[in-house]
Parts: C-alpha cells; structure tokens; sequence
C-alpha cells in the first residue's frame, strides 16, 4: 500500500520532474561538460568534432581583461545595488509599519508596481529620459546645468543602470522587511517606550536583533539578482560604452552570441559557482520556514 | 473655469474639514513630514509611468522639436496606430498571448499536482523530490541557457512558441505556492474520500482542487508573469520576427533604430507591454504581494 502511494505521489510529480530533468538537471551537468570542451556554435551537428581542453576556458577567462572587468562591475552591482535596494525598502516599510495610519494601501501599491513593471518597458523610458535632451537634462537645464549624455559616458552610464535596478527592486525587499516587521511584538516596544527609551534606541535595540533573518534573507535574495544582472545593462547600453556596464551574464550571452559555446559555459559557471555560495547560505535561512 | 473653481473650493473647505474634526486624535507633525516624505518617494516612484503616458501621446515632430519636454503640446494617438500598423507587432502581441497561455495551463496542472504530492503524501525519496524544487529555484538562469538551448536545438524547437514556454510549464514558486496551500487542507477530508473507495486523481480532481481556488488564482497569475516579463530565454530561443514575443520585438525593434529612435513609437509599445500585468496588479495585487512574498521571487 505504502508502496502504490509512493507510485502515485512520484506520478503527480512527473510533469514537473520531466521539465526539471531537461531543464535543470540536464543543463547543469552540461555546462560543465561544455565548459572543459571547445564547443562552438556551428558544432552542434557534428558533435564528435569537438575536443576536451580541460580548464583552457577557465584558465583563458581569468588571464581576459574582459572577463576580470567584467566580474568588477558585476562586483559594483553587488556592492552599490544591494545595500541601496536594502535600504530603501527598509526605511520604506518601517514608515508604512508605524509611521503612518492612513493610506498604508495606497503607499504599498504604488512602491510595489516596479517589481511587476515590464524590464524592456522601463528600458525604454529609461533612455527617453536620459537622452542627451530627455527629460532629466531638461530639469538640470532648468537649474542651469549642462546635462550631459548620461547613457553614452562610461562613467556615468553605471550609476544610470544601477538605478533601474534599485527601481525595480525594492519593492520586493520593502514587502519582505514589512512582513518581518509584522513579527515585532507591539508590546515590547511599549514597554521600553514607557521605560524612557526613545525612537531609535528602540529600533536599534529591539527592531534590529529581531529583524536579523530577515535582513539575512533580503540581502541573499538580492545579492542573488545582482550577481545575476542581465536586462538592465543589456537593454539601457549592451554593455557599453566601453564595456564599463557588461556584467558576468551579459559576458556570457555576448560569448553565446559569438558562438563561443564552451566559453560561454565557463562563464556562467562561474555565476554558478558564485550564486552556489549566496544561495547555500539562503537555503540554511529558509529551512526552517519550508 | 468658472465651472471647475467653486466645486475645488466646496472640496477643499471638506479637506478643512475634516482636518479640524481629525485634530483631537491628531496628525502630529513628524507624521505630516512622514506623509510628505513618502509623497515625494511615491512621485518618484510613478515618475517612469507619467514618462511613458507622456511620451507615448506626444507625436513625433513634437518629440523632435522638444526630446525633454514633459508634457505632450497636442495629445494624439497616432503611436498606437502606427504600432499596430509595424510589421510584426501584432504577431508578437498574439505570441506573447499564446506563450502565457501555455505557460499558465501548465502552471495550473504541473505545478498543483507537485505541490499536492509534496505537502499530502509520505513517500520514498520525498526529500530528494523537495531537493529539486529547491534546485530550480536556486539553479540561475543566466548559467543554464547554453544548454538549454542545446537541448532545444536538440528537440527541434529553436524558433518556436513551444520551445518558448516548455521550461516554464512547472515553476518552483506556482509549487510551494500549491504546497503550501495544499498543507492547509484538513487530511480527514482526502481520507474521508478515500473510505468511500475514490481513487487518488479522483480526489485530487474532485475535491483537491474545487477547493484550492485562491491558490490556483496565485499560481494563475504569477505564472503569467513570469512568462509576460520574460525576457532572457525569449531572447534566446526566438531567433526569427515570426517567433518574438512582445518585449524581444519591442527591444529589437528599439536596438534596430538606435540612432534615429522613433521614442513615440517605442513608448507606446511599451505602454501595450506594461498595461496587461498593472490592470492585473491594480486589481489582484493581494495576490501578487503573496506570491511574491512566498519566496522572495518574481
């Protein structure tokens, strides 16, 4: 009996094993193959043509200005997006927490709308807005300021991108951080409220400790999506001007492009292997809620 | 004007109104500087959208004329019709249509029967079925679309809607989504069903399901969109017009023209990418905030 039920719960599971197994699993394994061989684009019917080099991709990405360059503003992503997207959405929901007592609805949804918004849609704004005479020039114009051609400076364009993705991704952690915030005993902070404890004594002191998972969760979470950043640099500048926005997954999809097969698999193995990290931490995390 | 100005006054004297009336619980000044603190991060925050709105309706000598100005000097529709009248872009609107379809449909088949199984069954190899859910979650897409894409070369299905959806047909989130709602059914009734000698899909079909209509209505939706802003593995696997989806030909019509950007043309198509997924959200956005919630993911 117990056996036919283990039957039949692995037959609902099949549909979704099936795409698991050819979507996931498969690939996973076959990166890595790919990575060690010299596959190309035009090798795909002939697949005996292709030859086993080892660590030659690994060894080759690493001695790549381009590559190194690349996890660099990949790193950038990371260090500058993270805490920006945390920060906003923690001063966010700590406002509509307690802050405020009407029109906490109102607020969520519209911090809330970017998440759902559609990337290539906000991309497209994006560069309406800062066109050398978009919008964002006409009001530094207004203030007396050259604008300048915000997306076609390589020093410029990275904070430009970034901010598309702060845009798009505190909503997230703004809901993440009002649900921890929602486990906060009301209670608690009353009581040190009439022991004398001012406002940010008690959100240093109490909120803070009590948040810790949450915070945890929310920076593995991002730390996640910007090491993966592909959409906004790939649509605001392809990388450009002078690869100062190319990240890590757009490095491998110029490869894939290029027809660079084997390289192109080492380099997201290398994503891989970095997303690995961040996300056995976050699988610790989310353990004990799964 | 004459018209409009009295009926402003009636409703700002209300405002007053009901001010003076809210004094005793009271509206203590950090929180009227909070208000407007968030105000300013909330106009902000839909700065893009009246962007878009603005632009899109803005013709395009106007546009010439002035790139930066804010608000369009005559409002006209002409974008739209021009969009529609692009080559291609109807094809795109009806693949991106045809694409969320088939994903959705999977969603609600796939993913309710895995979810189901993993919160209602005790079986062998539970923990290595979890372990998969768990791995597709976490596996990112950015390191996997080389293969994926040889093994849909492989399935002969580069360049087609289906290659399109299939490995979106069980998304980990529409799973513990299912899993989790599927905890919440009392076991007694699934037993109950079994006594009377109804078979496992039976009770799964017949009393499983009828029952979990807000979660299918978060898988529903969450599902459609993944596969509406989907924008990586499209861009991969289509490689031809006849196969884009809405947001690959909207970039690759934008990328095309890069010097000469026909911004008018391109905001409307971006209003048409963008309206579908916020009339849902304004609506249904209960919905989405738990599905995003459920695992921090879009």
């Amino acid at each position: 009996m117990t056996r036919r039920r283990s039957l039949i719960a692995w037959l609902f599971l099949m549909p979704f094993l099936a795409v698991f197994v050819v979507y996931t699993a498969i690939p996973t394994v076959a990166a890595l193959g790919f990575s060690l061989t010299d596959l190309r684009g035009t090798d795909l019917r002939s697949p005996f043509a292709v030859d086993f080099v080892g660590l030659d991709n690994y060894a080759w990405l690493f001695s790549d200005g381009r590559f190194v360059r690349d996890l660099w503003n990949t790193a950038v992503f990371v260090l500058v997006g993270v805490p920006l997207t945390m920060l906003l959405g923690f001063v966010l929901a700590l406002a509509l927490n307690a802050g405020i007592r009407r029109m906490r609805g109102v607020f969520r949804t519209v911090f809330f709308a970017p998440v759902v918004t559609n990337v290539v849609a906000v991309a497209l704004i994006w560069q309406y807005a800062f066109n050398t005479n978009g919008t964002v020039n006409e009001v530094a114009a207004s203030f007396g300021f050259a604008g300048p051609n915000w997306l076609g400076d390589p020093n410029l364009a990275m904070p430009v991108v970034i901010l598309l993705g702060v845009w798009r991704n505190f909503g997230i952690a703004m809901v993440l951080f009002l649900a921890g915030l929602q486990g906060v005993p009301e209670d608690v902070h009353e009581a040190a409220a009439l022991d004398g404890a001012g406002w940010w004594r008690r959100l240093w002191h109490i909120t803070m400790p009590l948040l810790i998972p949450t915070i945890l969760l929310v920076s593995v979470l991002l730390t996640v999506f910007y090491l993966q950043v592909f959409d906004e640099p790939y649509l605001l500048t392809d990388g450009g001007p002078l690869g100062s926005t190319e990240s890590i997954a757009l490095y491998t999809y110029h490869q894939f492009g290029f027809g660079q097969f084997g390289l192109s698999s080492a380099a997201s193995f290398v994503i891989l292997a970095l997303v690995a990290v961040v996300s056995i931490v976050q699988f610790r995390l989310l353990r004990p809620r799964a | 004007m004459t018209v409009v100005a009295p009926t402003e006054i009636t409703h700002e004297d209300v405002l007053v109104e009901q001010g003076a009336r809210a004094a005793p619980r009271g509206l203590r000044t950090p929180e009227v500087l909070l208000y407007l603190a968030l105000a300013g991060v909330a106009g902000l925050t839909l700065l893009p959208f009246g962007w878009v709105a603005s632009g899109s309706l803005r013709s395009l000598d106007d546009i010439r004329a002035d790139p930066g100005a804010w608000l369009p000097s005559e409002v006209t529709f002409d974008n739209f019709v021009r969009l529609f009248a692009t080559q291609g872009f109807s094809t795109y609107l009806v693949n991106s249509v045809v694409v969320a379809a088939i994903v959705v449909a999977g969603n609600i088949v796939a993913a309710s029967a895995a979810g189901y199984a993993l919160a209602k069954f005790d079986f062998a190899g539970k923990r290595i079925a979890f372990g998969a859910v768990m791995a597709a979650l976490m596996v990112p897409y950015t390191a996997t679309f080389v293969p994926q894409f040889v093994v849909t070369t492989n399935l002969g299905l580069v360049d087609t809607l289906a290659g399109i959806a299939l490995p979106s047909l069980a998304l980990p989130i529409s799973i513990f989504i299912m899993r989790q709602y599927a905890s919440a059914v009392p076991d007694e009734l699934l037993e109950a069903a079994r006594i009377d000698g109804a078979g496992e899909l039976r009770i799964f079909l017949r009393i499983f399901l009828p029952l979990a209509g807000p979660a299918l209505a978060t898988v529903t939706i969450m599902s459609f969109l993944a596969s509406w802003n989907n924008f990586i593995w499209p861009l991969v696997v289509a490689q031809s017009t006849s196969a884009y989806t809405l947001p690959v030909g909207l970039a690759a019509t934008s990328q095309a023209a890069q010097n000469v950007t026909d911004y008018g043309l391109m905001l409307a198509g971006a209003i048409v990418v963008m309206l579908p997924v916020l009339v849902l959200f304004l609506f249904l956005q209960r919905y989405f905030v738990q599905g995003v919630a459920a695992t921090g993911l879009r």
